[in-house]
């Protein structure tokens, strides 16, 4: 039997310019609007052009609005850079969640612990320390169990999430302030002790400052460093890396050292600069929201202070309209997913065209 | 005293929803698609249930309802959810190639969006002063022991006193461990998941295996939903009630090295095990130990991965092209 031949099939692309893919994905998110803008006016009967004014209000409609927005930004930032050269090394790091919930919780326990006790200098330093030491030993873990037995590192970071949580979990109750209520309460609200600094007297500087200086350090760190070099190697192919003679065990491990640590940092920031307290939820999600960021931004360190923007602009807009109009929070991760949808699908039509059969020749 | 005849049965109460998640994602797993929105998949396949059952006794409010329909409605409302988060999934990562980890993350952000969003929509439209719903009459049809389980004394507990889905729960495992290793099906499924070029080369649909997996997988993931809030909760959905039930499913997959018989008897212990700390008497003094029971888990599966990594028997790996999606001209 003679199968005719397709109506149409797949090429791959060779590599277009910028402005074409960037062009593509601006069209997915404004064609993600439009049906974001039907979905809601559908399921609550809003004027969606007000929905879309409020989405602003959310985020820019106060001074303190748009530092809030700066600040959770600079958060996910951090997270989402964090990751990155795990997942530059094809190495599935889905274990963000974890490494920021450790590294809150190694922050914590100083400031518990040594609150009050030592100089409040030498207290941020070792909470610093062990924050970053945290989060590494959070991430060396799946990293040792990849590098020496091929573990599926997806699953394996996965898992150490829950570990994680369930850890805070326990020393919530250890620390629950008063009794009874599992909650740690403020730490050290009388006297500060282990609270990270103002920056020019603002509350907000910090962690704007330090996801700015780790953007650029990542990006030089990525494209100009020797072990950046390695990294992409390894990601592209783990056959080339180790027939041109690098050790892999030590690349995988060495990333995943700096990727946990970073992660460290974030909660650090968490719990001494931002809310200094903690919670199972305290990270509230972003360690996977991270991974996200960090694809969309194509692994482009420069890129992902876009990407982060555009998800928190979502969450703080959608936040708004929650209360403006009476929804529940929970809208705001409907039209995320939407969004993604649409930003992940429309890559395909980035790497690939489709080829219509040609007429003629049937 | 540690009663063993009224733990079997909340242990495995506990079990469906896992069981159910563990069945759907071997499925999807086998045929090479890691599903990361299963947790997504129940709530969206739990509260489609709950819509349908709420709409069908505002319809009938006052008058008797037709168990018949008191059942099939929210079922085949669950499946259809489930089925579109599933052609969502294929949608993008099959035809569209997308990158399985982060179209599976967003399915979860989404698909438990939808759940909080249209639960917390549907306690609202019904005007109640508690946080949640409750279709205690729909449940009522759901959680229908079998008649003469109350006559057989412990027998009768352990064994029938469940309601219809948690036998389903049992029984599709059961199937699908059958169509996955002894049918013709199956082992075009396991090809098209362990090395999707040379099923290429075979002959088979690769694209056809992948959809027609994933989406029956999730459909089966979204009952689990159902379960838990039709026959577990009895009939109330409370936003975020469901927990990380579905992230536990997945760590089940791997802790049955993809066999959804060995599915069958993790799913209790792990049911087993996330109540066990109810059991364990620590005292008011000691609440905290309590949280590290709960991680036992998810410290077991991890190591069952580890462990299953170092063996390196080939039967008890993952699936060899797991999380990769097929180009065929590509290489």
């Amino acid at each position: 039997m003679n199968k005719k031949e397709p109506l149409f099939h797949i090429v791959k692309r060779d590599v277009l310019p910028w402005y074409k893919s960037w062009g593509i994905r601006a069209a997915a998110i404004v064609a993600a609007l439009i049906v974001c803008g039907i979905i809601t006016t559908i399921t609550t009967g809003l004027n969606p052009f007000k929905v879309y004014g409020s989405f602003i209000q959310g985020a820019f409609g106060s001074g303190r609005k748009v530092w809030i927005t700066m600040q959770n930004m600079s958060i996910l930032l951090i997270i989402s850079l964090a990751l990155t050269p795990a997942f530059k090394m094809r190495f599935w790091n889905i274990g963000g969640e974890g490494q920021v919930l450790v590294g809150a919780l190694a922050t914590a326990a100083c400031m518990i612990t040594l609150g009050d006790k030592i100089p409040n200098v030498l207290l941020i330093l070792i909470m610093t320390v062990s924050a970053i030491l945290a989060g590494s030993i959070w991430g060396l873990i799946p990293a040792i169990f990849k590098a020496k037995w091929n573990t599926n590192e997806t699953l394996s970071t996965l898992m150490m999430n829950y570990i994680a949580t369930q850890l805070v979990a326990f020393f919530t109750i250890v620390w629950e302030v008063p009794k009874g209520s599992f909650t740690v309460g403020i730490i050290n609200q009388s006297t500060n002790a282990g609270w990270l600094p103002q920056l020019f007297g603002s509350k907000y500087l910090l962690p704007i400052v330090i996801a700015l200086l780790t953007t650029i350090s990542m990006f030089i760190y990525l494209k100009y460093s020797k072990h950046g070099y390695e990294i992409s190697v390894v990601g592209e192919s783990e056959k080339t890396a180790k027939y041109v003679g690098m050790k892999t065990e030590k690349i995988i491990i060495r990333t995943m050292l700096l990727s946990g640590g970073l992660c460290g940092l974030a909660g650090l920031l968490l719990v001494g600069g931002i809310n200094h307290t903690i919670t199972t939820t305290i990270n509230s999600g972003q360690g996977f929201t991270a991974v996200m960021v960090s694809w969309l931004a194509k692994f482009n360190p420069i890129t992902m202070i876009f990407t982060s923007f555009l998800i928190i602009f979502l969450e703080r807009g959608a936040g708004e309209i929650s209360t403006n109009f009476g929804l529940n929070q929970s809208f705001a991760d409907i039209l995320t997913g939407i969004i993604l949808f649409f930003i992940i699908g429309c890559e395909f039509f980035i790497s690939y065209r489709i080829v219509g059969r040609k007429k003629g020749d049937k | 005293m540690f009663d063993i005849v009224a733990f079997i049965p909340r242990a495995i109460g506990q079990s469906v929803p896992l069981l159910f998640g563990c069945s759907g994602e071997i499925l999807t797993e086998k045929s090479g698609n890691l599903n990361l929105g299963i947790p997504g998949v129940m709530y969206v396949g739990g509260i489609s249930g709950v819509i349908g059952a709420f709409f069908y006794e505002q319809h009938c409010a006052g008058g008797n309802m037709n168990g018949f329909l008191a059942i099939m409605i929210p079922l085949l409302c669950s499946l259809l959810g489930s089925l579109i988060m599933g052609l969502i999934y294929c949608l993008l990562t099959v035809t569209l190639r997308a990158n399985q980890n982060v179209t599976g993350l967003a399915m979860t952000t989404f698909g438990v969006g939808i759940g909080n969003f249209f639960g917390g929509s549907l306690i609202k439209l019904s005007g109640a002063d508690v946080p949640s719903i409750a279709l205690s009459r729909t449940s009522a049809f759901y959680s229908r022991a079998l008649p003469f389980a109350s006559k057989m004394g412990w027998f009768g507990k352990v064994f029938l006193s469940y309601g219809f889905l948690c036998y389903a729960a049992f029984i599709i495992a059961i199937v699908s461990a059958i169509i996955l290793f002894k049918t013709r099906k199956g082992l075009h499924l396991r090809a098209v998941g362990e090395n999707p070029s040379t099923a290429d080369a075979a002959g088979i649909n690769v694209s056809r295996y992948k959809y027609f997996a994933t989406c029956i997988g999730c459909m089966i993931a979204g009952l689990g939903g159902l379960y838990y809030v039709m026959d577990y909760a009895s009939g109330v959905w409370s936003n975020d009630a469901f927990g990380d039930r579905g992230w536990l499913a997945i760590a089940l997959v791997i802790f049955s090295i993809w066999n959804p018989l060995i599915g069958i008897f993790a799913s209790i212990l792990f049911g087993g095990l996330y109540i066990v700390y109810l059991y364990i008497p620590t005292g008011m003094d000691y609440m905290e130990f309590k949280e590290l029971y709960k991680m036992i888990p998810y410290v077991v599966t991890l190591l069952v991965l580890v462990l299953t990594s170092m063996r390196n028997k080939k039967e008890n790996q993952p699936p060899a092209s797991l999380g990769l999606s097929f180009f065929r001209e590509e290489r």
